[in-house]
Protein backbone atom coordinates (compact mmCIF):
# COMPACT_ATOMS: atom_id res chain seq x y z
CA UNK A 1 0.00 0.00 0.00
CA UNK A 2 2.69 2.60 1.14
CA UNK A 3 4.57 2.00 -1.93
CA UNK A 4 1.49 2.58 -4.27
CA UNK A 5 0.60 5.58 -2.28
CA UNK A 6 4.57 7.12 -2.75
CA UNK A 7 4.26 7.08 -6.77
CA UNK A 8 2.04 9.82 -6.45
CA UNK A 9 4.30 12.64 -5.65
CA UNK A 10 6.49 11.64 -8.35
CA UNK A 11 2.96 11.21 -10.71
CA UNK A 12 2.20 15.12 -9.66
CA UNK A 13 5.39 16.41 -10.27
CA UNK A 14 5.66 15.45 -13.74
CA UNK A 15 2.93 18.13 -14.75
CA UNK A 16 2.53 16.61 -18.39
CA UNK A 17 1.47 13.34 -17.71
CA UNK A 18 -2.36 13.07 -18.31
CA UNK A 19 -3.68 10.58 -15.55
CA UNK A 20 -6.39 8.56 -17.28
CA UNK A 21 -8.10 5.17 -16.49
CA UNK A 22 -5.40 2.60 -16.66
CA UNK A 23 -7.48 -1.03 -16.65
CA UNK A 24 -3.06 -2.57 -15.16
CA UNK A 25 -3.74 -0.43 -12.45
CA UNK A 26 -7.10 -0.22 -11.27
CA UNK A 27 -7.61 -0.42 -7.90
CA UNK A 28 -3.70 -0.14 -6.96
CA UNK A 29 -3.31 3.74 -7.62
CA UNK A 30 -4.94 6.58 -5.22
CA UNK A 31 -4.51 10.26 -6.10
CA UNK A 32 -4.10 12.37 -2.90
CA UNK A 33 -2.15 15.13 -2.30
CA UNK A 34 1.76 14.93 -0.41
CA UNK A 35 -0.01 16.61 2.50
CA UNK A 36 -3.01 14.36 3.12
CA UNK A 37 -0.13 11.15 2.71
CA UNK A 38 2.11 11.84 5.32
CA UNK A 39 -0.25 13.17 7.52
CA UNK A 40 -2.40 9.74 7.24
CA UNK A 41 1.31 7.96 7.51
CA UNK A 42 2.05 10.27 10.48
CA UNK A 43 -1.42 10.26 12.29
CA UNK A 44 -1.41 6.59 12.42
CA UNK A 45 1.83 5.92 14.36
CA UNK A 46 1.78 8.66 16.65
CA UNK A 47 4.17 7.37 19.34
CA UNK A 48 3.52 8.35 22.81
CA UNK A 49 6.37 9.39 25.63
CA UNK A 50 4.28 8.61 28.76
CA UNK A 51 4.88 11.63 31.04
CA UNK A 52 3.19 9.74 34.13
CA UNK A 53 3.09 11.87 37.38
CA UNK A 54 0.27 10.86 39.32
CA UNK A 55 -3.34 8.66 39.65
CA UNK A 56 -3.63 9.53 35.80
CA UNK A 57 -0.94 7.34 34.72
CA UNK A 58 -3.12 4.26 36.18
CA UNK A 59 -5.72 5.15 34.06
CA UNK A 60 -3.19 5.26 30.77
CA UNK A 61 -1.24 2.11 31.43
CA UNK A 62 -5.12 1.13 31.68
CA UNK A 63 -5.28 2.46 28.03
CA UNK A 64 -2.48 0.68 27.03
CA UNK A 65 -3.45 -2.88 28.82
CA UNK A 66 -5.65 -5.48 25.88
CA UNK A 67 -8.79 -4.26 27.33
CA UNK A 68 -9.04 -0.79 25.57
CA UNK A 69 -5.78 -1.44 23.17
CA UNK A 70 -4.11 1.65 22.29
CA UNK A 71 -2.20 -0.16 19.64
CA UNK A 72 -5.83 -0.14 17.52
CA UNK A 73 -4.02 3.22 16.49
CA UNK A 74 -0.78 2.66 16.23
CA UNK A 75 0.35 4.33 19.03
CA UNK A 76 0.65 0.94 21.58
CA UNK A 77 4.32 2.17 21.43
CA UNK A 78 5.37 3.67 24.31
CA UNK A 79 8.54 5.05 24.03
CA UNK A 80 10.42 6.09 27.67
CA UNK A 81 13.32 8.14 25.46
CA UNK A 82 11.72 11.50 24.11
CA UNK A 83 13.91 11.10 21.08
CA UNK A 84 11.96 8.49 19.95
CA UNK A 85 8.19 9.99 20.89
CA UNK A 86 5.90 12.04 18.75
CA UNK A 87 2.91 13.02 21.92
CA UNK A 88 4.13 13.58 25.52
CA UNK A 89 1.07 12.54 27.67
CA UNK A 90 1.00 14.76 30.69
CA UNK A 91 -0.81 12.16 32.77
CA UNK A 92 -0.91 13.94 36.34
CA UNK A 93 0.15 16.52 38.37
CA UNK A 94 2.78 18.69 37.48
CA UNK A 95 4.22 20.37 40.41
CA UNK A 96 6.89 23.23 40.41
CA UNK A 97 9.00 21.11 41.56
CA UNK A 98 8.55 19.02 38.33
CA UNK A 99 7.87 21.65 35.73
CA UNK A 100 11.54 22.11 34.79
CA UNK A 101 11.88 18.27 33.98
CA UNK A 102 8.57 18.25 32.21
CA UNK A 103 10.03 20.97 30.12
CA UNK A 104 13.53 19.58 29.58
CA UNK A 105 11.76 16.25 28.54
CA UNK A 106 9.35 17.62 25.63
CA UNK A 107 12.47 20.05 24.70
CA UNK A 108 14.34 16.44 23.75
CA UNK A 109 11.76 15.52 21.66
CA UNK A 110 12.26 15.30 18.03
CA UNK A 111 9.64 17.51 15.42
CA UNK A 112 6.97 16.87 15.04
CA UNK A 113 5.90 16.73 18.48
CA UNK A 114 2.23 16.99 19.85
CA UNK A 115 1.12 17.13 23.86
CA UNK A 116 -2.19 15.76 25.61
CA UNK A 117 -2.74 17.01 28.90
CA UNK A 118 -4.69 14.32 30.53
CA UNK A 119 -6.85 15.44 33.55
CA UNK A 120 -8.01 18.02 35.46
CA UNK A 121 -4.42 18.54 36.99
CA UNK A 122 -2.16 18.47 33.71
CA UNK A 123 -4.95 20.92 32.22
CA UNK A 124 -5.51 23.56 35.16
CA UNK A 125 -3.87 22.59 38.34
CA UNK A 126 -7.08 20.32 39.26
CA UNK A 127 -8.14 20.92 42.83
CA UNK A 128 -4.41 21.70 43.72
CA UNK A 129 -4.78 25.59 43.68
CA UNK A 130 -1.72 25.33 45.64
CA UNK A 131 1.93 26.96 46.32
CA UNK A 132 3.26 23.57 45.21
CA UNK A 133 1.57 22.59 41.78
CA UNK A 134 1.37 24.32 38.77
CA UNK A 135 -2.00 25.63 37.34
CA UNK A 136 -2.08 23.81 33.94
CA UNK A 137 1.00 22.48 32.40
CA UNK A 138 0.03 25.28 29.25
CA UNK A 139 1.89 27.04 31.15
CA UNK A 140 5.52 25.98 29.99
CA UNK A 141 4.07 23.21 27.11
CA UNK A 142 1.83 23.90 23.94
CA UNK A 143 -0.98 21.81 24.39
CA UNK A 144 -2.67 20.44 21.48
CA UNK A 145 -5.59 18.34 23.38
CA UNK A 146 -6.86 18.66 26.97
CA UNK A 147 -8.71 15.67 28.39
CA UNK A 148 -11.33 16.07 31.47
CA UNK A 149 -11.52 14.04 34.20
CA UNK A 150 -10.38 13.41 37.69
CA UNK A 151 -9.22 10.97 36.30
CA UNK A 152 -10.50 10.46 32.61
CA UNK A 153 -11.40 7.05 31.42
CA UNK A 154 -9.26 5.15 28.99
CA UNK A 155 -11.91 5.74 26.39
CA UNK A 156 -11.50 9.40 27.43
CA UNK A 157 -7.74 9.41 26.71
CA UNK A 158 -8.80 7.27 23.43
CA UNK A 159 -10.71 10.31 22.51
CA UNK A 160 -8.13 12.43 22.70
CA UNK A 161 -5.78 10.44 21.41
CA UNK A 162 -8.98 10.14 18.35
CA UNK A 163 -9.02 13.97 17.95
CA UNK A 164 -5.30 14.61 18.06
CA UNK A 165 -5.35 12.11 15.10
CA UNK A 166 -7.95 14.67 13.28
CA UNK A 167 -5.79 17.28 14.06
CA UNK A 168 -2.65 15.70 12.63
CA UNK A 169 -4.42 14.49 9.51
CA UNK A 170 -5.72 19.00 9.49
CA UNK A 171 -1.71 20.22 9.41
CA UNK A 172 -0.50 22.16 6.11
CA UNK A 173 2.57 20.19 6.19
CA UNK A 174 4.60 21.51 3.29
CA UNK A 175 3.56 25.08 4.67
CA UNK A 176 4.96 24.66 8.18
CA UNK A 177 7.63 22.22 7.37
CA UNK A 178 10.74 24.51 6.90
CA UNK A 179 9.48 26.83 9.97
CA UNK A 180 11.23 25.34 13.10
CA UNK A 181 8.93 24.26 16.04
CA UNK A 182 7.37 26.10 19.13
CA UNK A 183 10.99 24.78 21.06
CA UNK A 184 12.92 26.10 18.04
CA UNK A 185 11.25 29.26 17.77
CA UNK A 186 11.60 30.19 21.07
CA UNK A 187 15.51 30.07 21.59
CA UNK B 1 2.48 -0.97 81.96
CA UNK B 2 0.24 1.36 80.48
CA UNK B 3 1.26 5.20 78.68
CA UNK B 4 0.24 6.74 81.56
CA UNK B 5 2.58 5.10 84.16
CA UNK B 6 5.67 5.42 81.45
CA UNK B 7 4.93 9.21 81.26
CA UNK B 8 4.87 9.09 85.01
CA UNK B 9 8.49 7.40 85.24
CA UNK B 10 9.83 10.25 82.65
CA UNK B 11 7.92 13.08 84.72
CA UNK B 12 10.05 11.21 88.05
CA UNK B 13 13.21 10.88 86.13
CA UNK B 14 13.82 14.34 85.10
CA UNK B 15 11.08 16.20 87.16
CA UNK B 16 10.39 20.03 86.13
CA UNK B 17 11.67 18.65 83.09
CA UNK B 18 8.83 16.84 82.11
CA UNK B 19 5.13 17.49 83.51
CA UNK B 20 2.72 15.17 84.88
CA UNK B 21 0.60 13.28 81.74
CA UNK B 22 -2.34 14.72 80.70
CA UNK B 23 -4.63 12.38 78.82
CA UNK B 24 -7.45 12.92 76.07
CA UNK B 25 -9.39 10.40 74.40
CA UNK B 26 -6.64 7.98 75.85
CA UNK B 27 -3.84 9.36 74.21
CA UNK B 28 -1.29 10.17 76.80
CA UNK B 29 0.69 13.61 76.18
CA UNK B 30 3.53 15.10 78.45
CA UNK B 31 5.31 18.68 77.61
CA UNK B 32 9.01 19.13 77.61
CA UNK B 33 10.27 22.33 79.53
CA UNK B 34 13.43 22.96 77.63
CA UNK B 35 13.94 22.04 73.76
CA UNK B 36 17.52 21.89 74.49
CA UNK B 37 17.03 19.14 77.07
CA UNK B 38 14.91 16.84 74.14
CA UNK B 39 18.21 14.74 73.33
CA UNK B 40 18.16 13.19 76.75
CA UNK B 41 14.40 12.58 77.41
CA UNK B 42 14.34 11.08 73.84
CA UNK B 43 17.11 8.80 74.85
CA UNK B 44 15.58 7.78 78.31
CA UNK B 45 12.17 6.97 76.76
CA UNK B 46 13.95 4.84 74.17
CA UNK B 47 16.73 3.07 76.15
CA UNK B 48 14.39 2.92 79.74
CA UNK B 49 10.86 2.89 78.50
CA UNK B 50 10.85 0.95 75.25
CA UNK B 51 9.19 3.56 73.06
CA UNK B 52 11.34 2.05 70.38
CA UNK B 53 9.59 3.54 67.29
CA UNK B 54 9.05 7.03 66.20
CA UNK B 55 5.86 7.26 64.39
CA UNK B 56 6.17 11.20 63.68
CA UNK B 57 7.40 14.19 64.11
CA UNK B 58 5.46 17.41 63.24
CA UNK B 59 5.16 21.32 64.06
CA UNK B 60 2.83 23.64 65.07
CA UNK B 61 2.83 27.36 64.06
CA UNK B 62 1.03 28.83 67.30
CA UNK B 63 0.93 32.29 64.75
CA UNK B 64 0.93 35.33 67.40
CA UNK B 65 1.92 33.55 70.21
CA UNK B 66 5.17 33.33 71.95
CA UNK B 67 6.87 30.86 71.54
CA UNK B 68 5.73 30.97 68.11
CA UNK B 69 6.97 27.17 67.46
CA UNK B 70 5.84 23.13 69.33
CA UNK B 71 7.73 20.61 67.77
CA UNK B 72 5.75 17.25 68.78
CA UNK B 73 7.39 14.06 68.90
CA UNK B 74 5.04 10.79 68.39
CA UNK B 75 6.45 7.67 70.24
CA UNK B 76 5.32 4.00 70.09
CA UNK B 77 6.81 0.85 71.95
CA UNK B 78 6.14 -1.90 70.04
CA UNK B 79 6.65 -4.24 72.85
CA UNK B 80 4.42 -2.35 74.87
CA UNK B 81 1.76 -1.31 72.27
CA UNK B 82 1.72 2.10 74.28
CA UNK B 83 1.89 5.42 72.33
CA UNK B 84 3.30 8.70 74.51
CA UNK B 85 3.30 12.32 72.90
CA UNK B 86 6.14 14.76 74.00
CA UNK B 87 5.63 18.44 72.98
CA UNK B 88 8.36 21.15 73.60
CA UNK B 89 8.37 24.79 72.40
CA UNK B 90 10.59 26.45 70.51
CA UNK B 91 10.72 30.65 70.45
CA UNK B 92 10.77 31.93 67.26
CA UNK B 93 14.03 34.21 67.95
CA UNK B 94 15.76 30.86 68.08
CA UNK B 95 14.14 28.63 65.75
CA UNK B 96 16.49 25.77 66.74
CA UNK B 97 16.51 22.72 68.50
CA UNK B 98 18.51 19.70 69.02
CA UNK B 99 17.95 16.37 66.33
CA UNK B 100 17.15 13.15 68.16
CA UNK B 101 18.53 11.47 65.71
CA UNK B 102 20.79 9.41 67.53
CA UNK B 103 18.00 8.24 69.29
CA UNK B 104 15.98 7.05 66.07
CA UNK B 105 17.13 7.36 62.50
CA UNK B 106 14.17 7.83 60.84
CA UNK B 107 14.03 11.04 62.41
CA UNK B 108 16.57 12.06 60.00
CA UNK B 109 13.49 12.98 57.04
CA UNK B 110 11.19 13.72 59.69
CA UNK B 111 13.36 16.86 61.01
CA UNK B 112 13.74 17.50 57.65
CA UNK B 113 10.10 17.97 56.51
CA UNK B 114 9.76 20.42 59.20
CA UNK B 115 13.01 22.42 58.28
CA UNK B 116 11.56 22.62 54.70
CA UNK B 117 7.66 23.38 55.78
CA UNK B 118 8.23 25.48 58.62
CA UNK B 119 11.69 26.45 58.96
CA UNK B 120 12.65 25.12 62.37
CA UNK B 121 16.33 24.19 62.22
CA UNK B 122 17.53 20.83 63.79
CA UNK B 123 21.39 21.44 65.04
CA UNK B 124 23.34 18.02 64.82
CA UNK B 125 21.58 17.14 62.01
CA UNK B 126 23.68 15.18 59.46
CA UNK B 127 21.65 16.62 56.34
CA UNK B 128 19.39 19.13 56.86
CA UNK B 129 18.40 20.03 53.22
CA UNK B 130 14.74 20.37 52.26
CA UNK B 131 12.82 17.36 51.18
CA UNK B 132 9.61 18.33 49.59
CA UNK B 133 10.41 22.20 48.06
CA UNK B 134 13.54 22.61 45.86
CA UNK B 135 16.53 23.55 47.43
CA UNK B 136 16.85 27.28 47.21
CA UNK B 137 12.68 27.87 47.41
CA UNK B 138 12.78 31.25 49.88
CA UNK B 139 9.66 30.32 51.95
CA UNK B 140 8.45 27.88 54.38
CA UNK B 141 4.22 27.03 52.99
CA UNK B 142 3.32 25.80 56.14
CA UNK B 143 3.53 28.87 58.24
CA UNK B 144 0.25 30.49 59.14
CA UNK B 145 1.52 34.11 57.49
CA UNK B 146 2.18 31.99 53.99
CA UNK B 147 -0.77 32.27 51.78
CA UNK B 148 -2.67 29.42 50.58
CA UNK B 149 -2.40 30.37 47.14
CA UNK B 150 1.23 30.62 47.00
CA UNK B 151 3.66 33.31 46.66
CA UNK B 152 5.96 33.63 43.06
CA UNK B 153 9.54 32.70 43.30
CA UNK B 154 12.20 31.93 40.15
CA UNK B 155 14.75 30.14 40.37
CA UNK B 156 16.65 29.87 36.71
CA UNK B 157 16.89 26.57 35.40
CA UNK B 158 15.73 24.87 38.71
CA UNK B 159 12.64 25.94 39.50
CA UNK B 160 9.63 28.44 39.64
CA UNK B 161 6.44 29.13 41.30
CA UNK B 162 3.56 31.38 41.06
CA UNK B 163 0.38 32.18 43.50
CA UNK B 164 -2.88 30.16 42.72
CA UNK B 165 -5.62 31.64 40.96
CA UNK B 166 -8.03 31.41 44.02
CA UNK B 167 -11.30 32.96 42.55
CA UNK B 168 -12.43 34.56 45.60
CA UNK B 169 -11.22 31.20 47.74
CA UNK B 170 -9.89 29.42 49.62
CA UNK B 171 -13.12 27.59 49.97
CA UNK B 172 -14.01 26.29 53.42
CA UNK B 173 -15.89 23.08 54.66
CA UNK B 174 -18.52 23.83 57.48
CA UNK B 175 -18.75 20.75 59.37
CA UNK B 176 -21.99 19.92 61.18
CA UNK B 177 -24.41 21.82 58.71
CA UNK B 178 -27.52 20.54 58.64
CA UNK B 179 -27.41 19.37 55.02
CA UNK B 180 -24.55 19.27 52.53
CA UNK B 181 -25.67 22.64 51.00
CA UNK B 182 -25.09 24.10 54.14
CA UNK B 183 -21.58 21.90 54.70
CA UNK B 184 -20.65 22.05 51.26
CA UNK B 185 -17.24 24.09 50.84
CA UNK B 186 -17.94 27.53 50.10
CA UNK B 187 -15.92 30.86 50.38
CA UNK B 188 -16.05 31.77 54.07
CA UNK B 189 -15.06 35.23 55.15
CA UNK B 190 -15.74 36.70 58.36
CA UNK B 191 -19.24 38.34 57.51
CA UNK B 192 -20.93 35.61 55.91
Amino acid sequence: MAQLVWLCPVACMKNTQEFGYDSRIEGDVIHTNLDAAINWFRKNSIWPMPMGLACCAIELMATGASRFDISRFGMEVMRFSPRQSDVMIVAGTVTYKMAMSVKRIYDQMAEPKWVIAMGACASTGGMYRSYAVLQGVDNILPVDVYVAGCPPRPEALLDALMKLQAKVQREPLLATLKKPGPALAKA
Amino acid sequence: MNSTELANRLHTKFGELVSTPTEFRGEVSVKVADAERIVEVCAFAKKELGFDYLVDVSSLDNYDEDPRWTVVYHLYGIASKQYLRLSVSVTEEKSELPTVINAWRTADWHEREIYDMMGIRFRGHPDLRRILMWEGYPYFPLRKDFPLAGKPSDLPEVAFSKAAPLEGGPFVTAPGGKDSIEREPRVRTPEN
